[in-house]
């Protein structure tokens, strides 16, 4: 499938579709705080498991880096 | 400019945090003209916030709200500022700042970060966040951006994290205090949608 992350389109091959966890994973994003959003709605970390990402889907995750 | 510069003097902005990021920015807006902040932290002026917070050395040891309501009042006088002696926690954040259609996120860490950006984005999602992420180290200004996710606006490199071999600097501190003070204008000048919710809150 091909996703919008982060206003760039990305090929994931192999997979019609995939959990926010299973994006987040192959990704390798393992920043512990991601703020996720799929087609604009906030997924919080506790839905990573349960919210399904599919081709075409536009999604974000913004690090939040620490700092101020 | 969709509004003339004078509509600022209607509007007023919430700043969570008022360390490297709040108190540059909360200048930054003050200077522009902006007629009202509400600034909340907890924290007090410590000698190591001198490298890059809007405070002066005979300001240690004063809560950093009182602190910088005194510094805007000496740059500004026309500003009300609102200084709250706070801990924002994900239950006091949204009526702390009630009255403010557009927050400056200014905290340290990330969790405090996620936590901020994620209670608006759920529970007030007409409200502007404009955060700040990555902007330790020096040099690199090439990676300093902008971006926008609905009414997210991220400012910083959204990479450099603070350690001790790269801590906080105020000239890439006070960039991104910057760029979100301009976010700030952007928006309560040229956006449509807040022309309204600016006067509202004022009322």
């Amino acid at each position: 499938m091909t996703i919008t992350l982060n206003n760039r389109d990305t090929k994931i091959p192999e997979r019609n579709q995939m959990t926010v966890k299973q994006l987040l994973d192959h990704m390798r994003y393992v920043f512990p705080n991601i703020v996720v959003k799929v087609n604009g709605m906030l997924v919080r970390k506790g839905q990573y498991e349960d919210v399904v990402v599919r081709d075409g889907d536009k999604v974000e995750a913004i690090h939040m880096i620490s700092g101020g | 400019m969709s509004r003339p510069l004078g509509f600022l003097r209607f509007c007023s902005v919430g700043i969570a945090g008022a360390g490297g990021l709040g108190s540059n920015c909360a200048v930054a807006l003050a200077r522009s003209g902006v007629g009202r902040l509400v600034i909340a932290d907890f924290d007090r002026v410590s000698r190591g916030n001198l490298n890059r917070q809007a405070f002066f050395c005979d300001q240690v040891g004063m809560k950093k709200v009182d602190a910088l309501k005194e510094n805007l009042r000496r740059m500004a006088p026309d500003t009300e500022v609102t200084a709250l002696d706070v801990r924002l926690t994900a239950e006091s954040v949204l009526s702390v700042f009630s009255t403010c259609p557009v927050v400056v996120e200014a905290l340290d860490s990330a969790e405090a970060k996620q936590m901020i950006v994620e209670v608006f984005l759920e529970e007030r999602p007409q409200t502007w966040i404009v955060a700040a992420s990555g902007l330790a180290g020096y040099g690199r200004n090439q990676t300093l951006h902008t971006r926008r996710s609905g009414r997210l606006i991220i400012c910083g490199d959204e990479s450099s994290e603070v350690s001790p071999d790269l801590p906080p600097l105020a000239p890439r501190v006070g960039i991104v205090a910057h760029m979100q003070a301009n976010v700030v204008l952007e928006l309560l000048l040229d956006e449509p949608a807040l022309a309204d919710q600016c006067v509202e809150s004022r009322k």
